[in-house]
């Protein structure tokens, strides 16, 4: 069973159409890229399966179960998780607390306990903190724990908004340009840890803009194109398909890697 | 702070010391150790009223420090629940025969369950909805109350029963600056207790990004809704003690302007800091009686204040101060 499938997924914001009958699914372990050019509708896609905008077309499952429409904290307990293009990191608190938030799901959770400070609460509190150490040794920052989320360097916060969706332990991860903005050495980290996060077992949904990280790491990838499906397949089968190349590069550029190829 | 699990063995001292204070240990352990140095050098029962006033004050200002400081919501109307607690005290014994304790306990349930009303509805929407609806919310409490009259004694306020506890009738400034300090007291040590725990964090997570609270799996909607029960709760409580320490109450207590006072008291003493909210209690309590002089522009006071601190204080008086010794040790 699919980890994640969105089927015949349409949207449209006024007059523009930005999304129209897409459809695909994920399995667990895979990494699926979703790419195509700016303006494709690659982030108003995980805006509507994320649960952040609703549409009366299509429907989104999550291990089978239909889940169209829900909002996002009940996705999350569902087993959904993203990160942000434009990052959503909680700058007033530490990184170490940031992450602490993603185990929000996996804590015991009774108010009353919480103003009475019962001894769980704190053994609980120490628990959270030690995943949260370890997931931020996973993504690299585990000296930069105490620091404040402010204080941290683009590519850092790239990296904790990942270990903060881990911290849920999803079973589905929708990354939305990861890589954006990071040096070639940043990327190169990113890269080793989408992998481990799909050698779990979690289904990894990546949208990205860096070529050579999606072909290098996607076992397939979807390409849109003004909100519709241009092709689907392999990196290999994608990277050779003449409407792709055109929808990339026009139509010059197709005949020039025509003629290269 | 949890202890290093790296740092097996026997630890010295100090460094026990160290991990035993928390911060929010030192808030509290501090803070009773205020109580007791200010009993043994004040002279007079007047300072032991200004004091007892300063801890009800304070104590509605934590409670409102949690709904601002934390969630980042504001309340315009927080007077309307400690006009509550106020008059459920007052009142209860008159027209229903309870006894002042019980009706306290009323109080704060009916508090809590006006907010529940209130705020379901208002904290699905994003923005500052809230605002405006408690400002609503604390004009009407304030009307009721004023106009009223049969019930409420009208807007010149009414009487409130002596609390009697056991037998005991608790009387004088010294005895109300205990019951009220230690109830601060715990009133702070709750309210850190919510910080450090999964729903404080939701609060300071919502705070700052509301989409990614709720990609984390938090119910945004709920975990504010919690969080300003909880803050009308306390609101209410410092009314109750306010009614039984005055043994008097006005719907003053549940005005617009009590409500400014309560937010002034936030944000000059430092939003997000239970000792910020403390602090700004006692400036805005004392200050009015250290400047009797200034009676006629107490209001024109207290906006200057508030345009001051936001020019040159923002962060407010706690974190500011924190900051700048930060600063200097580094």
């Amino acid at each position: 069973m699919s980890a994640l499938s969105a089927e015949g997924i349409g949207i449209s914001f006024g007059g523009l159409r930005a999304l129209d009958g897409v459809s695909f699914a994920a399995q667990p372990g895979e990494v699926f890229s979703i790419i195509g050019p700016n303006g494709a509708g690659k982030t108003t896609l995980f805006n509507i399966i994320s649960g952040l905008y609703r549409t009366g077309e299509g429907r989104v499952r999550l291990g089978g179960e239909d889940v169209t429409g829900l909002a996002p904290h009940l996705l999350a307990a569902r087993g959904l998780s993203r990160t942000f293009q434009n990052l959503q990191v909680f700058f007033r608190m530490t990184a170490e607390e940031n992450v602490m938030v993603g185990r929000h799901l996996r804590e015991r959770r009774s108010l009353v306990a919480a103003l009475l400070h019962l001894p769980w609460v704190a053994r609980q509190n120490r628990a959270t903190r030690e995943r949260a150490r370890d997931l931020l040794a996973f993504v690299g920052l585990a000296d930069r724990a105490r620091d404040p989320a402010g204080s941290l360097p683009y590519g850092a916060l790239k990296r904790l908004e990942i270990a903060r969706a881990l911290a849920a332990e999803p079973r589905v991860l929708l990354l939305d340009e990861p890589a954006a903005g990071c040096n070639p050495v940043e990327t190169e980290e990113i890269d080793r840890l989408i992998a481990a996060i799909a050698d779990q077992g979690t289904a990894v949904v990546l949208v990205e803009h860096d070529m050579k990280l999606v072909m290098r790491i996607s076992h397939r990838i979807l390409v849109l194109n003004h909100g519709r499906m241009l092709a689907e397949g392999r990196p290999a089968e994608v990277r050779a398909d003449p409407e792709v190349i055109a929808a990339y590069l026009g139509r010059h550029g197709a005949e020039a890697a025509h003629a290269a190829g | 702070m949890a202890p290093d699990a790296g740092l097996a063995g026997p630890r010295p001292p100090d460094a026990l010391a160290r991990e035993w204070l928390t911060p929010r240990r030192a808030t509290v352990a501090g803070l009773a150790l205020l109580l007791v140095v200010l009993w043994l050098v004040f002279p007079s029962g007047f300072y032991f009223r200004i004091a007892t006033l300063v801890w009800i004050s304070a104590l509605a200002a934590v409670g409102l420090n949690l709904l601002m400081g934390l969630a980042g919501q504001v309340s315009l109307g927080h007077a309307g629940f400690v006009g509550i607690g106020a008059y459920a005290v007052a009142l209860g014994p008159r027209h229903l025969g309870l006894d002042p304790l019980a009706s306290l306990g009323l109080g704060l349930v009916l508090a809590g369950l006006l907010a529940l009303a209130v705020g379901r509805p208002i904290l699905r929407l994003r923005g500052h909805y809230l605002a405006v609806a408690t400002l609503g919310l604390g004009i009407l409490v304030w009307l009721v109350l004023t106009s009223e009259a049969a019930i409420t004694g009208g807007p010149d306020g009414i009487q409130v029963q002596r609390l009697v506890l056991f037998g005991w009738r608790v009387a004088g400034a010294e005895t109300w600056y205990w019951i009220t300090g230690v109830t601060l007291v715990l009133g702070v040590l709750v309210a850190l207790n919510l910080e450090e725990s999964p729903t404080g964090r939701a609060l300071r997570a919502l705070h700052d990004s509301e989409v990614a609270a709720a990609v984390a799996g938090i119910d945004v909607a709920r975990a504010k809704l919690a969080v300003f029960v909880v803050a009308a709760v306390y609101a209410a409580l410092a009314g109750g003690l306010l009614a039984l320490f005055n043994r008097f109450v006005t719907p003053q207590t549940a005005d617009f302007l009590h409500s400014i006072e309560l937010v002034t008291m936030v944000v000059i003493g430092g939003m997000g800091s239970c000792l910020g909210a403390v602090v700004g209690a006692a400036v805005l309590t004392i200050l009015p009686q250290a400047l009797t002089v200034f009676h006629d522009y107490e209001h024109a006071v207290l906006g200057l204040m508030i345009i001051l601190f936001m020019i040159f204080l923002r962060q407010g008086i706690v974190p500011g101060l924190a900051a700048l010794l930060a600063r200097r040790a580094a």
